[in-house]
């Protein structure tokens, strides 16, 4: 499991072009350094501490608890980081990274715009120059992020090509970085890229695993039963799952897009739908047609319409220590109003599918069972695209 | 064995002459299309051909030949059309023809199968931009089985990586002219000299320098340290621009003779 390679099984690896080889030997190396330096983990975990104000909160959701009827549910209020999100564990990590690496500018792709937002406020900070690639339909439907990204002094490049989503604002950073590779430091938002990405994100997430382990075993005593997590790219899934990995007995489960369903085309489950190919620089699985050409994926979720997955995830599905379920547009919009009413939690959007699975999933379990949500990311940046529903229409 | 695009380069050595080797992507705007103006490349001076595979996310390519993929998707080119096109101009050709293809596109469609049917079709080099050393052991031995050459890419930043990058490599080294992706560039800033000299400390293979070279002028100047010129986004451009068939063919041929007339 452990890889020195940039191997899960078959699965990660390299495939990018030659220009920017060195750069990421350069980063690896850099990377394996700083996370043995004492100095440089202390700056992480102070910024961590002061600056987004960890550790997270593990709530007991009693109400949704009691609602269910079934396992005990707890929250990991991810949502309560600065900024919002998970995403700035990982940029806080990588930006101090670019930092001791001498370079000044930053760059990030970003689909709700959660990781753009972390970037360019982590930039912001050290006032480093930050530029940031963000999908046409993104730009459209997480416009509020847009706003947040150029108040705090970022570019926002937007992308038309291809389906102007997350998928290709990550094309169009690669190109940016092979163009800029020798002053830019690329930060990718999640678990996915050619290694050492997927690696140094996950070091950099599993913090929220690391927390929500302890915090569990001294409100319960014990490990959860299940740790749920929503899966675009994977990295706050990875982030939680890491370290319950060697715990056989604490079931892991993905929660993936499913969109308009599974049996529609209009969905990102590229865990239940998708195959094995080679996309932004990883081997892993991908949703594409029979000559390997991506397909359009969808999810009314920014954060999770990306047609490939972390190659750690696809690891860990093939060896069977991670389940991976869809759930459909409907039921994380369902789940989204359902935990704002019973807990005053408005989760995002992303995050949702997690809850939803939770509510599929607790009342089938027993009173005694303990069940742990990362609640990945507030919700304010999506209450536009929820405003049509009954529950929330003035 | 003889591989084409081997014995064109000692050709031309002999000649005094650089190599011109023009890209197309192989769809745009149709099939039948990309035929005749590699017909027309080759009448005009072309020493070699490389074919675009058009793919959905072409990650070493800028908005000109990303465009021109994006064309030749739409109007359905598939792999096995690209294979049936090249089969026809080698019937008639003896010109040296490579495939410019992403990884992706070679693994689903199988590796092996995918080399085979390139060799029978007529194909003498792959050229796969994100497939790095690292990686292309998947892929370098199969291209081997099928006498294709693995065309290996340098870039200005693979100092200390070019030892093993030109390693047991066979056609030309492709010298990529400076960071990012393809496209024009109104010039180019690496210091070209110095770069392919450090190139040709390593190996003896013929060097042709790609990526941004759109005019005369800036072949002429790069033409001197190398063996062979690329151009690729430079055609798709004019393709893209051309109103009527035979405005493109007689810009694409003029294009081509006024680069070969400086090689």
């Amino acid at each position: 499991m452990e890889n020195t390679t940039g191997r899960f099984g078959i699965f990660g690896g390299q495939y990018v072009p030659e220009t920017v080889m060195n750069a990421l030997t350069e980063l690896e190396r850099e990377f394996n350094a700083a996370i043995k330096d004492e100095n440089f983990i202390k700056e992480y975990r102070y910024y961590l501490k002061e600056y987004s104000g960890r550790p997270t909160p593990l709530y007991f959701a009693s109400n949704l608890t009691e609602k269910l009827g079934g396992a005990k549910v707890y929250l990991k209020r991810e949502d309560l980081n600065h900024t919002g999100a998970h995403k700035i564990n990982n940029v806080l990590g990588q930006v101090l990274l670019a930092r001791r690496m001498g370079k000044k500018r930053v760059t990030a792709e970003t689909g709700a715009g959660q990781h753009g937002v972390a970037t360019a406020t982590v930039a912001a900070m050290f006032g480093l120059e930050c530029e940031i690639f963000m999908g046409r339909e993104d730009i459209r439907r997480q416009a509020l992020n847009v706003f947040r990204m150029r108040l705090l002094g970022a570019k926002v490049h937007s992308v038309d090509s291809g389906t102007g989503t997350l998928k290709d604002a990550v094309n169009e950073a690669i190109r940016d970085w092979v163009a800029r590779v020798e002053d830019t430091f690329y930060v990718i938002g999640s678990a996915v890229g050619p290694h050492p990405y997927p690696t140094m994100v996950r070091e950099f997430q599993k913090v929220i695993g690391e927390e929500a382990k302890a915090q569990i075993l001294e409100k319960e005593g014990r490990l959860p039963d299940y740790v749920i997590a929503c899966v675009g790219g994977g990295s706050n899934a990875i982030g939680i799952f890491h370290p319950f990995y060697h715990d056989k007995e604490v079931n892991l489960v993905g929660v993936e897009a499913g969109g308009f369903g599974l049996e529609s085309t209009k969905h990102a489950a590229k865990m239940a739908r998708g195959s094995i190919g080679v996309l932004h620089g990883m081997k892993t699985l991908v949703l594409q047609d029979e000559e390997g050409h991506i397909m359009p994926v969808h999810s009314i979720s920014a954060g999770l319409d990306y047609p490939a997955v972390g190659p750690e995830h696809a690891y860990y599905k093939e060896i069977g220590r991670a389940q991976y379920v869809a759930v459909t547009d409907d039921e994380a919009k369902d789940a989204f109003i359902k935990l704002s009413r019973m807990e005053g939690i408005i989760p995002a959007l992303e995050s949702a599918h997690a809850v939803a699975y939770a509510i599929k999933l607790a009342p089938q379990l027993s009173k005694d069972k303990v069940v742990i949500v990362n609640l990945s990311g507030r919700g304010d940046k999506d209450v536009e695209i929820v405003t049509n529903l009954p529950e929330v229409m003035l | 064995m003889n591989n084409r695009i081997d014995m064109t380069f000692e050709r031309l050595k002999k000649e005094g002459k650089k190599a011109l080797i023009a890209y197309i992507t192989a769809g745009d705007p149709d099939i039948e299309t990309t035929a005749e103006l590699i017909f027309k490349m080759i009448e005009a001076g072309a020493d070699a051909v490389e074919i675009g595979v058009p793919y959905s996310d072409p990650l070493a390519d800028g908005p000109v030949i990303q465009r021109a993929s994006a064309r030749a998707l739409r109007n359905g080119t598939k792999i096995k059309d690209i294979m049936k096109m090249v089969e026809m101009i080698r019937k008639n050709s003896q010109i040296p023809i490579l495939y410019l293809v992403y990884y992706n596109s070679v693994f689903i469609y199988g590796v092996e199968r995918f080399m085979k049917e390139a060799y029978s079709a007529g194909v003498d080099g792959i050229i796969i931009p994100d497939l790095p050393l690292e990686e292309r052991g998947e892929v370098f031995e199969l291209t081997k089985k099928y006498g294709l050459h693995l065309i290996p890419l340098v870039a200005p930043t693979s100092h200390g990586r070019i030892k093993k990058i030109v390693e047991n490599a066979g056609g030309f080294v492709y010298c990529v002219s400076s960071t990012g992706v393809t496209g024009e560039r109104e010039r180019i800033e690496t210091d070209i000299k110095s770069y392919l000299e450090e190139v040709s400390k390593y190996t003896g293979l013929p060097k042709a320098v790609g990526f941004g070279i759109s005019s005369p002028e800036m072949a002429r100047n790069i033409k001197d340290y190398c063996e062979g010129i690329i151009i690729g986004s430079a055609i798709v451009s004019i393709i893209e621009k051309a109103s009527t068939k035979e405005e493109m063919f007689e810009k694409i041929d003029n294009f081509i003779r006024s680069i070969k007339k400086v090689l």
